[in-house]
């Protein structure tokens, strides 16, 4: 139940209510954000505003800062060293903000530094039934906790930071229903693509979905992670997953968890959240995973995907005219011919990385793949950990040597060729398989073609130097 | 903040769906720490060739649309990332107005909140629109906030939907940080009631 208004509630609802701070006819809902995640492209601007009204941050301990966007992934790079002056002044930025206003800043080069999306969870700031925002879209990650989290704009990370509040109106919620079990070769990656390729980048616009479903209940923290991080690739504000066993233990120990009575009293608040029997939500969605086949898109938007052995679409058999231009616009950015089959397409760069895909277990995958194999001589791959703390992970556990051994490049944390700011990018033409989130045009680098898959997928492509059924490997 | 006021022009067309923010403003644009400069950037990608020459057939490079003060976008315009740099390039480009059937999102509050009016329109009139502007690229559009309506010529006219906090700040050029802090008791109170919080 709903403490707040004694009514059958969904997870989302209970979270929501618990943070109205105060609501006025006819205007948005002041909501409290518990923590507020900053990095470098996204904050300078805000933190000018509050200079110029001359406003204190106001809660400086409930705001984390990591810089992640334009950061070098080559090894032993430092700030002062960067050839890139933009990038350069971007983190300088950052790092006096961060001291001008008391904020813990994980910056290039701390033993936690790392995506903000990665580093949050690992250190524990990310808990069950908190507001979470971030100028950053896939903040919709944290939601795996059972949070309410999403991203705002630069104004937005003002407000925030200026007050711990945000202006909002309430979302609507939808339920994305997964039964059933994961069978070989198949990934939470390959999940979430599939429910985008159904719903469309537009079909979660203005609701938040909680995931459900025995499947759901079935993932890791990591996995349930992956699949909230694209939420918003379905245009959804935020994803969710009712927090568990799972979740708790996942928890329990981590630096910044509440600790000893703390814990107790936390962990007693957050068995509240899950979803009442009885409530119900403003849509329903049920993924149907039994003929799930590994997927990879084909296109210039997350929708546009396939199964690895399906063959590209036809705008011919399109009959909305804007639908049908934007297909063939897409295939020919990505220079794929309707009708023909995606399996065993030439790649050029296999990225392992980024805020979807970048954690040990998706690291571990791509090893198990590539273990005893070789890159293929036409393909350059980079594995790029989600953070430091993952990279050191992966060493203890050897995989460096795995990747290395097979002729991968092993490199230092950060988002890198996700969106191409730091100097990792794609030639034009070149075809990537990639798995981050965004495969629009030139995203991974101007003329580059991406092609999103999981880290079995893509290892699978490194191995063959084309795209490849994985399940033929393992 | 400037207030909004009417606006008068013809409209620039870009038909295609899922026009996103990396379309918008390419991630190597966004490496600066002030706003001005932004607009540079805008759809950077499809207005110049690799090489840095001008991409003609592109209509943001074709002199007819050179003071356009509309936007007539494809379905789901501004998905992808958060980056208010996407409104600050539109804006700093001179538009005013995007019209689409739908916008996504967080590009949507961020647009409302860089004076940049963001029009949901049926597909009905969505067609209606691109055609009009196909036939006479120099037809003009007036949008006018206060009564949320849209003229075209041949005393056609239309009008749309917008939150009427956003429509607020809009015309009176309301502040929303100033809006939020005005509750600043009850944001104490808030945190002093609140238990659930715990960063170690
Ligand atoms: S890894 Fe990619 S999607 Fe994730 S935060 Fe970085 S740039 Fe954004």
């Amino acid at each position: 139940m709903n403490p707040a208004n004694n009514s059958p509630s969904t997870l989302f609802e209970k979270v929501w209510d618990q943070h109205i701070v105060a609501e006025e006819a006819n205007a948005p809902s002041i909501l409290y954000i518990d923590l507020h995640l900053i990095h470098e492209v996204t904050s300078p601007q805000a933190f000018d505003g509050l200079r110029r009204r001359g406003i204190k941050v106001r809660r400086p301990k409930q705001v984390m800062a990591t810089m992640d966007h334009s950061t070098p992934t080559t090894p032993g790079a430092t700030i002062m060293e960067m050839k890139d002056a933009q990038g350069q002044a971007q983190l300088i930025q950052l790092v006096k903000n961060c001291k001008d206003y008391g904020i813990n800043l994980y910056q290039l080069g701390s033993p936690h530094n790392g995506i903000v999306h990665v580093v949050a969870p690992e250190r524990g700031f990310t808990q069950p039934g908190m507001t979470i925002v971030c100028g950053d879209s896939h903040t919709s990650t944290h939601g795996a906790f059972g949070a309410l989290a999403f991203g705002i704009g630069t104004s937005e990370v003002e407000h925030v930071l200026a007050s711990q509040c945000l202006l909002q109106k309430k979302p609507k919620t939808m339920e994305v229903r997964i039964d059933g079990e994961l069978s070989n070769g198949l990934t939470a990656k390959d999940i979430i693509l599939a429910l985008i390729s159904k719903i469309g980048t537009g079909g979660g616009t203005g609701h938040v979905i909680e995931y459900t479903g025995s499947l759901i209940e079935s993932l890791s923290m990591e996995e349930r992670m992956t699949i909230c991080n694209m939420s918003i690739e379905g245009g959804a504000r935020a994803g969710m997953i009712a927090p568990d066993e799972t979740t708790y233990q996942y928890l329990a120990g981590r630096e910044h968890t509440p600790k000893g009575t703390s814990w107790d009293a936390a962990l007693e608040h957050w068995k509240t959240l899950p979803t009442d029997p009885d409530a119900s939500y403003d849509s329903q969605f049920k993924l149907d995973v039994d003929d799930l086949a590994p997927m990879i898109t084909f296109g210039t938007n997350p929708g546009m995907g396939l199964k690895i052995n399906g063959q590209v679409p036809d705008p011919a058999q399109i009959s909305e005219p804007e639908e049908r231009k934007t297909l063939e616009k897409s295939l020919d950015y990505m220079g794929l011919r309707p009708g023909t089959k995606i399996l065993d397409h030439p790649v050029d760069v296999v990225f392992l990385g980024s805020c979807t895909n970048s954690r040990i277990s998706d690291l571990r995958q791509a090893a198990k793949v590539l273990k005893g194999r070789k890159v293929a001589k036409n393909i350059r791959m980079l594995v790029v950990p989600g953070s430091q703390e993952i990279k050191r992970q992966a060493e203890a556990e050897g995989l460096d040597n795995i990747f290395k051994d097979a002729g991968a490049e092993w490199r230092e944390a950060g988002c890198s060729m996700c969106l191409a700011m730091n100097g990792d990018q794609l030639e034009p033409g070149q075809y990537a398989v990639s798995t981050s989130n965004r495969n629009f045009e030139g995203r991974q680098g101007k003329g580059g073609r991406t092609l999103l898959a999981s880290p079995l997928t893509a290892a699978a492509a490194a191995v063959t130097g084309k795209v490849t059924d994985v399940r033929t490997l393992l | 903040m400037n207030t909004f006021t009417k606006i008068q022009s013809n409209g620039i067309p870009l038909p295609q769906n899922n026009i996103d923010t990396d379309q918008i403003i390419p991630a190597r644009y966004l490496k600066v720490t002030d706003k001005a400069s932004v607009a540079e950037g805008l759809f950077a990608d499809w207005r110049f060739h690799s090489d840095g020459s001008i991409k003609e057939g592109f209509v943001f490079n074709q002199t007819e649309y050179a003071d356009s003060k509309i936007l007539l976008a494809g379905d789901n315009f501004g998905c992808g990332s958060s980056r208010e740099h996407a409104p600050w390039a539109i804006t700093g480009w001179g538009i005013k107005a995007v019209i689409s059937t739908s916008f996504a999102d967080i590009f949507k509050n961020n647009a409302l909140k860089n004076n940049l009016l963001p029009i949901t329109v049926d597909e009905e009139t969505h067609q209606c629109l691109f055609d009009l502007v196909e036939e006479s690229p120099t037809a003009e559009i007036e949008i006018d906030l206060e009564s949320q309506s849209v003229k075209l010529p041949g005393d056609i006219s239309f009008t749309f939907e917008i939150d009427p906090f956003a429509k607020k700040c809009l015309l009176t050029g309301k502040d929303q940080l100033e809006y939020i802090l005005s509750f600043e008791e009850q944001i104490d109170k808030f945190e002093k009631g609140c238990q659930a919080i715990i960063i170690n």
